[in-house]
């Protein structure tokens, strides 16, 4: 299935806490004028904290792409953190619950990936990370053939 | 730009060069008294007047340069330093940043009509030229003061922030020996650290053995709340109280999990209500949980 998207909707710069901070609430509130509820909502908000804190921390800076989609049937938000920094080695690794090269958690990246229904890493050591995540509207749940 | 503009262009940076040299103590005792410097060397003329001096220098190496147009130019060092200072007390006293461009503006045509004055014929191409390039390192200058000017109203709005801060963190005593800390708002690594201090703080001043943290109000929690939140708790633990943390809401409770954040250390309670409920049962107070009290007891 291939979503039809729209023109990028905003594009912010990550490049101090207080972008990090501009990030949450712009994607807050694209999340709420897409009709998301409020779990999904708060699930958005956090994969895209930390994604934009690695873009940040490890990648030095950059920006945030937000695209909302439509694939005919429900609507979505693509969001793309992009940054020129050192990029990731081993990817596996970095996705590793607990791995972390910094004092962190280590649990941003496989979090985010949990927390989002997309999820893809283009890096490449010395050029940059682009991380790209996708949510889609839950939808109500169709009836069960055969529920009273 | 053909050779003839280049070469008539340096002749005109070392001829307003040698100009700003000459005139130095002229041009600065005229700016002393524009706006801009008389409104924050209140005390002194003559501190006033160094300044100015200050500024006269460093357009002058800028001329020496080669790029009167670039705000990046090493030579407004000295100059983003002195004048920095000075759009920042022009801030404190309420300045916008676009009054402070007004202020820097207006320190050209005293200077343009020295210079001038410099020329045998002051509307020959000579002084056109001249005055030109003067104008144009003025308007590099203004847009310098400008962007010190803004990053000095950051620097502002950040101390205000900083207050912000620690008023927005009030330790309740709840009862004796249990604190609470009701958190709002995102809990980054400026708000934790002080939530983490006025915490262990409060628990030594009031000898406590519980504290509770809300986080009814805080929006998200995310790898970074989630290490603050730990650190905090180990702290108190640390100092002989125990954490509770309370008003984890589903949204939240399901992000954590996602996640993989381990909270298994924690004592945590759906409510402040809750988590007071707690604290108390474990002094040995019993009080009546919200739910049963409405059954009358037998
Ligand atoms: N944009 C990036 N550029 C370079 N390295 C990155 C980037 N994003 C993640 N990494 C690497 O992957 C590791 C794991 O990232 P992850 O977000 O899971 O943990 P963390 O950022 O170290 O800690 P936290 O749990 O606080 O997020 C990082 O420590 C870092 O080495
Ligand atoms: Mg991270």
């Amino acid at each position: 299935m291939e979503a039809v998207s729209r023109p990028v909707t905003a594009e912010l710069p990550i490049g101090s806490d207080a972008d990090l901070s501009r990030v949450r609430q712009r994607v807050r509130q694209a999340a709420t004028d897409l009709g998301f509820g409020l779990a999904q909502q708060t699930k958005v908000v956090t994969a895209a904290s930390e994604l934009a804190r690695n873009t940040l921390v490890h990648g030095g800076g950059g920006l945030m792409e937000m695209t909302s989609l439509d694939d005919g049937h429900r609507r979505g938000l693509r969001l793309s953190f992009v940054d020129h920094g050192p990029g990731i080695r081993d990817v596996e690794l970095a996705l590793t619950d607990g791995y972390t090269s910094g004092g962190g958690l280590g649990l941003g990246l496989g979090g985010a990936r949990r927390l989002m229904q997309h999820f893809t890493i283009d890096t490449t050591p010395g050029q940059g990370t682009t991380v790209t995540v996708e949510a889609w509207e839950q939808g109500v749940p169709t009836a069960r053939r055969g529920t009273p | 730009m053909t050779e003839q503009d280049t070469a008539t262009r340096e002749t005109a940076a070392q001829l307003v060069e040698a100009f700003l040299k000459q005139r130095r103590e002229q041009i600065a005792q005229r700016w002393a008294d524009a706006p801009l410097f008389r409104t924050v060397f209140t005390v002194s003329r003559d501190e006033a007047v160094e300044a100015c001096k200050g500024v006269v220098d460093a357009l002058a190496e800028v001329l020496a340069g080669g790029r009167p147009e670039d705000i990046t130019a090493p030579e407004f060092a000295t100059v983003r330093e002195q004048l920095g200072h000075v759009a920042a007390s022009r801030a404190r006293g309420g300045a916008t940043p676009a009054q402070i461009a007004d202020d820097v503006a207006a320190l050209r045509p005293p200077v343009t009509e020295l210079l001038r004055a410099e020329f045998a014929d002051p509307s020959g191409v000579q002084a056109g030229e001249a005055v030109l390039l003067l104008s144009v390192v003025m308007g590099t200058l203004r847009l310098v003061v400008m962007e010190t000017a803004l990053s000095a109203g950051e620097e502002l709005m950040e101390r205000q922030r900083q207050q912000l801060l620690e008023v927005a963190t009030p330790v309740i005593q709840l009862w004796d020996g249990i604190v609470a800390v009701p958190l709002i708002g995102t809990l980054d690594s400026a708000r934790s650290q002080v939530v983490m201090e006025s915490l262990l703080e409060a628990i030594v001043d009031q000898r406590a053995a519980y504290a509770i943290l809300d986080i009814t109000g805080v929006p998200m929690v995310d790898s970074l709340v989630a290490q603050h939140l730990l650190k905090t708790v180990a702290a108190a633990r640390l100092m002989g109280a125990e954490c509770i943390v309370s008003g984890i809401r589903p949204a939240i409770a399901q992000t954590i999990v996602h996640l993989g954040i381990d909270l298994g250390t924690v004592v945590t309670r759906s409510s402040l209500a809750d988590a007071l409920a707690y604290a108390l049962a474990r002094q040995g107070i019993a009080i009546p949980a919200p739910s049963a009290s409405r059954v009358s007891p037998s």
